[in-house]
């Protein structure tokens, strides 16, 4: 792996392991599909084997999907309510799909998918129209009360109403670009560290031990930054489908 | 000046922006601590909107850092 000087943004370069070209469209397999496909089989294979055994007094891997599925669904609960529910799949494989998305990057040599904004910004327009469409498709046109709610003098109004149609759409900016952010940095600050170990020979224990503390830092930001996505996701929808 | 040169300082004046978030991020979690201290009932569900504060807060602080980054690699 003599990857020397070529800086801390390479690891985030996309290469191609299986070039696939349909009528003129690059689909080839990347570093960034195995990942995805590799955060899929993860998940799969935990929630299977926490699954398989249906005791009441949960083994181990058993209460580890049972704690994570309660979690999500005490989230969903709580801010969407009780006909929230239904929206609880996709909420729960968001939050697991980005988790494990964010945990896989901090093996070393490994590739974080979610620390591209075009994976972000696909995930982040998918629930802003899917919420958009909920909102609508609950409420009709009285959706648009959500920019002007009930009461509201006309002063107040002519103020408030472009201010909150700008802060509407820019959530998919902001929920994807946060995500992008904290990965971003995370593996460039741990790449720039680890750089150093190499280069102050024995006074290299020093980095050494501050690439471990960040990326205990970085573990507890890949957990939060997943619940936050999937937290913002379960209120943009409370918004949806209860008006404010 | 050099484009190079001048993408350095860019960068640098950009990334002062972060600061607002450090402070903010500060704020967030000693308002969590003392509201927890003193309801201590309250802490679990105090901790959502303290974590859901934090990402918010950090977020406008990593905007920041994103236009830094793009004014120093394009």
């Amino acid at each position: 792996m003599a990857t020397e000087d070529q800086g801390p943004m390479a690891q985030f370069e996309i290469k191609s392991l299986i070039d696939l070209n349909v009528g003129g469209y690059d689909i080839s397999y990347t570093n960034s599909a195995l990942f995805m496909t590799l955060a899929v089989i993860c998940t799969f294979s935990l929630f299977w084997a926490a699954t398989r055994k249906r005791t009441m007094v949960p083994s181990r891997i058993q209460s580890i999907g049972e704690l994570m599925f309660e979690f999500v669904a005490g989230m969903v609960k709580e801010n969407v309510g009780k006909e929230g529910m239904k929206y609880f799949p996709f909420i729960f494989t968001l939050f697991v799909f980005i988790l494990f998305g964010n945990v896989l990057g901090l093996l070393p040599y490994s590739f974080t998918f979610t620390s591209h904004i075009i994976v972000n910004a696909a995930l982040a327009v998918f629930i802003f129209i899917a919420v958009t469409i909920i909102g609508f498709a609950t409420h009709g046109l009285h959706y648009l009360r959500l920019f002007c709610p009930a009461g509201t003098p006309l002063p107040v109004a002519i103020v408030l109403v472009p201010i909150e149609i700008m802060s509407y759409f820019i959530r998919p900016v902001s929920l994807s670009l946060r995500l992008f952010a904290n990965m971003l940095a995370g593996h460039v600050l741990l790449k720039v560290l680890a750089g150093f170990v190499i280069s102050l020979g024995i006074f290299g224990v020093v980095p050494f031990l501050a690439v471990g503390a960040v990326t205990m830092l970085e573990i507890m930001v890949a957990l939060i930054q997943a619940y936050v996505f999937a937290l913002l996701s379960t209120i943009y929808l409370n918004d949806a489908v209860h008006l404010h | 000046m050099e484009l190079e040169a001048a993408k350095m300082i860019g960068a640098g004046l950009a990334a002062i922006g972060v600061i607002g978030g450090g402070v903010g991020v500060g704020i967030v979690f000693g308002n969590y601590m003392t509201a927890a201290s003193r309801n201590p009932s309250l802490k679990d569900e105090l901790r959502t909107y303290a974590f859901l504060g934090f990402a918010l807060s950090e977020a406008t602080a990593l905007f920041a850092l994103v236009i830094a980054l793009i004014v120093l690699f394009t």
